[in-house]
């Protein structure tokens, strides 16, 4: 109980409108989080079948246009959500990595289906395992592929997500890089060691190889 | 019959050629490297090298392809390949028999089922298995339904492409039909790892013919509509005839097949020619093409999704009863209830799940007809319950690799459109 | 528009034996045996036009498997495609196969098609892993053009170079890749690397700086090249197909 920190009134963020806020910035908030989320305009990087169960969810039957999504940009410099759908290989990660770092805030991303999220039924040498190594990853929505329903919940959960994000919290736009200053920075070779276990095939003993 | 009208149009083109098709202004054909005749010189520049891909809407997936253009002509492309490889040939050597078919959907993800029943063609062959006639049935079925699905893709994204979006979701409409059944049979919509060696997954659903009846007897509506959409129409026409155009010749030195090759004139499908599961029994006809050009291949692939309505209901009124499952326990788990009480039975139950079916010492290529082309699996197998091999003879990346070929001199839309045109599936090429 | 013929016989350069004509009615083949059985008659033609060069010949669930020497592979594959009673005018696939079992040679293997008669043939010669056979076997692109591809997906994955052909470099994984080539034996699956490494390699990897040398060698890509790509072009690097 004692490790919980109380937190600092300069820089928290508080969720009870009453406390801390004024009407006008939460009736703001409400307005600026209402059209973003309601307006996700996807950029489908869709890379194997799970871009085909996305194909489905935006066709007729189950319809993305219902979610304001149908506009899907494929340019990055006009969208709002990168939806990784489907496997990424290592060929493929400075692409998608490039394609998120075009993308302007506010930006979200959804990795969809268990291959982007953590390199799914792939673990080969060649597949990233899990996209949240190269971007950071606001909505996992798991399956393979997810059906357009398990999408679509993805989907409203980012929107919940987004409706919970508040303007005076300026931190949630910035993009992090590591900061060698920092006491939680760990450099790349006390990486290589820590993932020792699971990186390197030579010594793995987890599974079968 | 109302009297019909006769309209008069004015055509931007030169008209009709002699051969009834549309004639195409050709733009600089003479010597790719120079500008079109009657040009100002100051227009004669140098070529410019445009990057399409990997991430781009129209490249079917991770494929990017690098153009040499002069103006808007094409006068070189490179395409790059291997955005989407994972290793699927490797995993395969780790994974005995049964566990493979489910790498078997993802690769070409459109086609699951066709692949699985591919795959498991090539492993009972290896095995010396021979099946039963209700799964031959069934796994026609498979096929067939699994070739429509692919083709429907194949239909709705070429028509985003070249600036059709209806068709797009009238054949996702489509889809879902199928998908119903198919996840009323496996359990899943698109990756459905529908078969095993020696059977099937499960056998159908009580009613699940009289829905796949219901699906055939509308199905052909909709290729109506898309066809009165789509094959008379003068945008269409002016934007596929005579573009990434394969002589018969050409088509099989690159070793080109399926609608590719078929539309440019020689009659190879695998299912007449090198037949499996009984197709010779099949009264089905395969469109074949006169001039290998983009909307020949439209056309074949159109006439393709009618020969399997009609393979579809000739299958369904063959289907007999009986097992789906071959009897054997060297490869098919027992029933539960056995496996739980009989010794023996728990025995090979024990033996097949941790070990797995181990065929003989051999090895296999069995091809068969997919919606993009020949597809087969070659298997080495040196006893064990792991193949030694496990090669995947994809049909797109052989099609893909005609590309520089088919878009050369064309302009920089016409490279979208026979892109499109080639049906290509990146999990495939790359695996 | 006129629809297409179905089934023109008048349209391809061959004639197909068509049902109902002199000549076998294709079936769907059962009751093959493992071993043993019937073999392609194209086995006979072989060793009567190279004699030495057929080294031996199995049939295997159906499937003739010929072994020919590595030597003569161009000339064998040239001959069956051009010679009119044997016309291999279709490449299926080139591929390789490593055994678990060390001592045993690599395999690489050829899988060919004729249309016009109906059969299949499995061409093999072995490379022995002694380290003094270099990993190269003829190239058979100048025979069919499908070869392009598939002979560097067999490059890319196994290491072996086929002499002749225009453009041999890495296809399904980058040109730069340092692990290794990953369907050999000793090719753990995971790769060489660690996961964290792997990452860092392939992040640092400029993803427009991918380009073949015949890509750049077009002039206005010339300026934006990094500088040793520059000095390999003007070295004469040569340019592929």
């Amino acid at each position: 109980m004692g490790l919980i920190a109380k937190p600092d009134p300069a820089t928290a963020v508080s969720y009870n409108p009453q406390a801390q806020e004024g009407w006008i910035t939460t009736r703001l908030d409400f307005l600026v989080n209402w059209g973003r989320a309601n307006s996700l305009w996807p950029m489908p990087f869709g890379t194997a079948c799970c871009a085909i169960e996305f194909m489905a969810s935006a066709a007729s039957h189950f319809d993305l246009a219902r979610f304001g999504m149908e506009r899907m940009s494929f340019s990055p410099r006009q969208s709002d959500v990168l939806i990784c759908a489907g496997r990424v290989p290592f060929k493929l990660a400075p692409v998608i990595r490039r394609i998120y770092q075009q993308m302007p805030q506010p930006k979200w991303v959804i990795s969809m289906g268990a291959c982007a999220s953590s390199g799914g039924m792939f673990d080969s040498y060649a597949v990233v395992q899990g996209i949240d190594t190269i971007i950071p990853v606001d909505v996992y929505v798991p399956g393979c592929p997810p059906r357009p329903e398990g999408l679509i919940y993805g989907i409203m959960m980012l929107q919940k997500k987004i409706m919970e994000e508040r303007m005076s919290n300026t931190a949630i736009r910035d993009e992090i890089m590591p900061d060698p200053t920092s006491q939680l920075y760990i450099p790349p070779s006390r990486i290589d060691e820590l993932s020792e276990p699971f990186g390197n095939s030579v010594h793995q003993t987890r599974s079968m190889p | 019959m109302a009297a019909t009208k006769t309209i008069e149009v004015a055509l931007s083109t030169t008209g009709m050629g002699p051969d009834g098709r549309p004639q195409r202004i050709p733009l600089g054909a003479e010597g790719l490297t120079s500008a079109p005749p009657g040009l100002e010189p100051e227009m004669q520049g140098e070529h410019m090298l445009i990057n399409i891909g990997p991430q781009h809407p129209a490249t079917h997936g991770v494929l990017r392809l690098v153009l040499e253009l002069d103006g808007e002509t094409v006068v070189r492309c490179i395409p790059h390949v291997g955005y989407l490889h994972c290793g699927f040939e490797k995993i395969g050597e780790y994974r005995q028999y049964n566990q493979i078919i489910p790498w078997t959907d993802r690769e070409d993800y459109l086609n699951s089922m066709g692949n699985n029943v591919a795959y498991v063609l090539g492993a009972e062959r290896l095995f010396g298995i021979e099946i039963t006639e209700r799964c031959k049935v069934l796994r026609v079925i498979a096929m067939e339904l699994s070739r429509i699905i692919s083709h429907l893709v194949w239909l709705g994204t070429t028509c985003i492409d070249i600036g059709a979006y209806t068709p797009f979701l009238w054949s996702f409409q489509e889809r879902e039909n199928v998908y119903k059944l198919l996840e009323g049979w496996t359990g899943a919509r698109l990756t459905t790892s529908g078969t095993r060696v020696g059977g099937m997954i499960a056998d159908v659903p009580d009613g699940w013919v009289e829905g796949l009846k219901g699906f055939l007897a509308n199905f052909p509506k909709t290729l109506d509509q898309v066809d009165r959409m789509l094959t008379r129409n003068a945008i269409w026409v002016g934007r596929t005839v005579g573009l990434g155009v394969m002589t018969p010749q050409e088509a099989l030195d690159y070793g080109l097949s399926g609608p590719m090759l078929r539309a440019s004139g020689v009659a190879y499908d695998v299912r007449k020619d090198f037949p499996y599961l009984d197709y010779e029994t099949y009264d089905f006809d395969v469109p074949v093409g006169t001039n290998g050009d983009v909307y020949d291949r439209f056309l074949v692939r159109q006439e393709e999704l009618r020969q399997s309505v009609r393979i579809l209901e000739q299958a369904v009124k063959r289907l007999p009863d009986g097992p789906v499952n071959v009897d054997d326990p060297r490869v098919i788990l027992p029933p539960k209830h056995k496996a739980t009480s009989e010794m023996e039975s728990m025995i090979h139950h024990f033996k097949l799940v941790m070990e797995g079916p181990r065929p003989p010492v051999g090895e296999v290529y069995v091809p068969i007809e997919s919606p993009k082309g020949e597809k087969g699996y070659y298997f080495v197998s040196d006893g064990t319950s792991k193949p030694v091999r496990w090669r995947i003879r994809p049909p797109s990346y052989v099609n893909l690799s005609a590309i520089p070929k088919m878009v050369e001199g064309h302009l920089l839309s016409d490279v979208i459109a026979i892109n499109a045109s080639i049906d290509i599936v990146m999990g495939e090429i790359d695996r | 528009m006129s629809k297409p013929a179905k089934q023109d016989p008048a349209a391809p350069a061959f004639a197909i034996v068509q049902p109902g004509q002199p000549g076998q009615q294709p079936a769907t083949p059962y009751g093959i045996a493992h071993r043993g059985g019937a073999h392609n008659p194209s086995v006979e033609a072989l060793r009567a036009q190279f004699g030495a060069a057929i080294l031996r010949h199995e049939v295997t669930w159906g499937d003739t498997t010929v072994y020919v020497e590595r030597a003569k592979v161009g000339e064998i594959c040239a001959w069956l495609k051009a010679d009119p009673s044997q016309s291999y005018e279709y490449l299926v696939d080139v591929t390789a196969v490593e055994y678990r079992d060390h001592v045993r040679p690599i395999e690489v293997v050829w899988h060919l098609r004729s249309l016009k008669h109906r059969r299949f043939l499995r061409l093999k010669t072995e490379l022995p892993k002694d380290g003094r056979t270099p990993l190269e076997v003829p190239s058979v692109w100048g025979v069919w053009k499908g070869a392009d591809w598939l002979e560097r997906e067999c490059y890319d994955m196994f290491g072996i170079t086929f002499a002749g052909h225009p453009d041999l470099r890495r296809i399904l994984l980058w040109e730069q890749y340092k692990e290794g080539f990953p369907l050999r034996k000793d090719f753990p699956m995971r790769g060489r690397f660690s996961r964290a490494q792997q990452l860092t390699n392939a992040l640092a990897a400029d993803p427009e700086a991918r380009y073949s040398m015949e890509e750049i060698s077009i002039a206005e890509a010339y300026g934006d090249l990094p500088a040793d790509v520059r000095q390999r072009l003007t070295g004469g690097e040569k340019v592929g197909e």
